[in-house]
């Protein structure tokens, strides 16, 4: 136990003199946060809007004059058909068209109940989805005020349609997305290179010709990482919610669970390719290549899983970060506890216990 | 009879097509201070390597201690000091830390074999604070050797400890090697240079994975049974040329300012008349004795 201390605390020495791994390491999480919660616009501004109304009656004029006098949208045209839509979103000056049906406010009367059609330029998905919510929202207002006056339920339906981008992603994906790529980043791409280091120094040599067990040299090597993973973790949580007002709205304490189960994931996915690389640079590059990109691109961080050609999606089952995804989304936007989450927590579980023993079978105890 | 330390039954070790240590046997005494020396790529590093369990070896055995080399491996590594030749501490770490990880990684600490290690240390310790890797060569040879002897181990294997490092600073760490001899540790060391084995209790010459020979640096050079000559002439490249193409030449390379030359012919009044039908001045021949450099030369051409 002396000796696993002694190899511990050298790796804390090795972390803390190397300045700048250290700078990048602590400064990633603000920069990403900051870029994708920045370069996301989160502010809208007179959107240029069309309306399409097929009733033209006192309700849907109330229902416009409440849209456009948020602020938020500027009417740029007032459409007669259907087949007007398509061009005037081509000309690319309106984001969003509405629509009333026909009869709006004497169905609202006699059924209760009226659709409005809200068709969004899903091209780009944040500002659409960000329109259609504020749309939907002031919507929601004025039947509320209604329901006061009248006393009576009613019910308007705004109906959203994404154009060229159906699947739009909810704009606080970037806080689950950043933490699952630097998680990933960091455990195994950190992990591995510290290892291939021995390897490349010829320190290992040293180390293998010593009393030191591989386990222990392999989960000594992991147990910084593990800390430095999780401070991040909580960095990019606290700078979510700060910054960006980014919720958690289930239990902290599960979320930091399933934080620590990825991190044990990847720390033991990072301490496989170092089993089988022998330089640090090979290292980083599976590590970037195998890792990154997956992550990034095939866990539903940016790209939805949903529109992917069908062995994409069939792929992306063993990309580890898109049960992470799942995970902490549920966590952190539903509120959900364990129960709803206990399937994707398995796999990952599953998932770390297979690197884990590959590793420890794929780990040499002699040179070569 | 003094008690083995080290016992190596018919090794063999290939890398692919090529053969990197053949069927090598010897035994080292235990307390003996054993150098193996040879060019590079003659298979000194792969002996070593398998000695400290790091290899395995494709046919024999080989036991430290009699412990076996493959199935003991544990044991063994709980007993040996390795030295690798590439330098090998971690270069951010300083000089003291370097010395407690290795301390703990045995079990041990600085203080309990200070004394093992206090005369080489005493020398590097003003540099205490400094990271490993800005000292000097020769300090971090005497790092080394300090990290791989600070668990008081039975045997030490050093693979070309001097390799790199400035004249001065390898006749210190010799006499430090002499020194820790005394101490009953057994050594073993490698090197490329030849002028180091007359330092060694016992010497084996080893080349393209064979021992040529196994002795005491003295019996080494008194195996040397021909006379050597010592020649010099105003021109040493055209001799050079000369004495290569000659039919009587045995040996014949260059060492300082002279060359070392030996003849198929007995008399060595034939060198002076074919240099001079080759039109060399300043004609100077004398016989000297053999070092052990001209033992291994020769032993090498055989």
């Amino acid at each position: 136990m002396k000796r696993f201390k002694g190899f511990v605390i050298k790796e804390f020495y090795h972390i803390f003199r190397d300045y700048r791994t250290m700078v990048i390491l602590f400064g990633m999480p603000l920069v990403q946060i900051m870029l994708f919660g920045f370069a996301i616009t989160t502010e809208i501004n007179n959107a240029g809007i069309a309306i399409l109304d097929n009733s033209k009656d006192a309700t849907t004029q109330k229902i416009c004059n409440k849209l456009l006098s948020s602020g938020y949208f500027k009417l740029e045209a007032n459409l007669t058909d259907y087949k007007e839509i398509e061009p005037s979103f081509r000309k690319g000056k309106i984001k969003e068209v509405i629509i009333f049906e026909n009869n709006f406010a004497q169905k609202l009367e006699t059924e209760k109940k009226a659709d409005i059609q809200i068709v969004a330029d899903a091209s780009d998905p944040n500002t659409a989805s960000l329109l259609t919510s504020y749309t939907t929202n002031i919507i929601n207002n004025y039947q509320l005020e209604l329901m006061k006056t009248r006393q009576l339920p009613m019910q308007i339906n705004p109906e959203v349609k994404m154009l060229y981008n159906e699947e739009l992603k909810s704009v606080f994906m970037f806080v689950p997305g950043t933490i699952t790529v630097l998680l990933m980043l960091i455990s195994a791409m950190m992990t591995s290179i510290s290892i291939t280091r021995e390897k490349e120094l010829g320190t290992m040599e040293i180390l293998l010709a010593s009393p030191l067990k591989p386990i222990q040299i392999v989960v000594g090597k992991v147990v910084p990482y593990v800390f430095i993973s999780f401070m991040i973790a909580v960095i990019i949580l606290v700078l979510g919610f700060t910054v960006f007002g980014m919720p958690v709205q289930g239990s902290l304490f599960l979320l930091m669970g399933e934080c620590l189960l990825f991190i044990l994931m990847a720390l033991s996915l990072g301490i496989l390719i170092s089993t089988v690389t022998q330089t640090q640079q090979t290292a980083m590059m599976i590590s970037m290549f195998a890792l990154m990109l997956p992550t990034i691109l095939l866990s539903g961080f940016i790209f939805p899983i949903e529109n992917m050609p069908l062995p994409l999606q069939i792929f992306s089952n063993i990309v580890p970060p898109k049960w992470f995804i799942i995970i902490i989304k549920n966590i952190m936007l539903k509120g959900v506890g364990l129960a709803y989450i206990w399937k994707e927590t398995l796999i990952i579980l599953g998932m770390t216990v297979f690197f884990i023993a590959l590793s420890v079978k794929k780990f040499k105890i002699r040179l070569g | 009879m003094s008690e083995i330390a080290i016992s190596v039954n018919n090794l063999s070790k290939k890398y692919g097509d090529i053969t990197a240590i053949n069927n090598l046997s010897f035994e080292i005494n235990k307390g003996e201070l054993f150098g193996f020396i040879g060019p590079d790529g003659a298979g000194k590093t792969t002996l070593f390597r398998i000695l400290c369990t790091l290899l395995l070896p494709d046919t024999g055995s080989a036991s430290l201690c009699s412990f076996d080399a493959v199935k003991d491996y544990k044991k063994i590594r709980n007993i040996i000091g390795y030295m690798p030749g590439k330098f090998s501490l971690y270069q951010d770490l300083s000089v003291e830390e370097n010395l407690s990880f290795f301390a703990t990684i045995f079990g041990t600490t600085l203080e309990e074999n200070y004394d093992l290690i206090r005369d080489i240390y005493i020398q590097i310790e003003p540099f205490k604070t400094r990271q490993a890797g800005k000292l000097s060569g020769g300090m971090k040879q005497k790092l080394a050797l300090c990290c791989a002897m600070i668990h008081k181990p039975e045997v030490l294997v050093l693979d070309e400890p001097t390799t790199g490092v400035d004249a001065v600073s390898r006749k210190e760490f010799w006499e430090m090697l002499r020194k820790l001899k005394e101490s009953g540790i057994t050594i073993i060391v490698s090197t490329p240079y030849m002028d180091e084995a007359s330092l060694c209790d016992r010497v084996a010459l080893i080349q393209g994975g064979n021992i040529m020979s196994t002795d005491t640096p003295e019996n080494i050079i008194s195996q040397f049974d021909t006379a050597l000559y010592a020649v010099k002439t105003h021109s040493m490249y055209q001799m050079m040329l000369d004495l290569k193409d000659w039919n009587q030449t045995e040996t014949a390379y260059l060492f300082g300012q002279y060359m070392h030359l030996t003849i198929k012919d007995k008399d060595n009044n034939t060198i002076e008349a074919y240099l001079k039908s080759k039109s060399h001045k300043d004609i100077e021949i004398k016989q000297i004795t053999p070092n052990i450099e001209d033992a291994f030369m020769r032993l090498m051409s055989k």
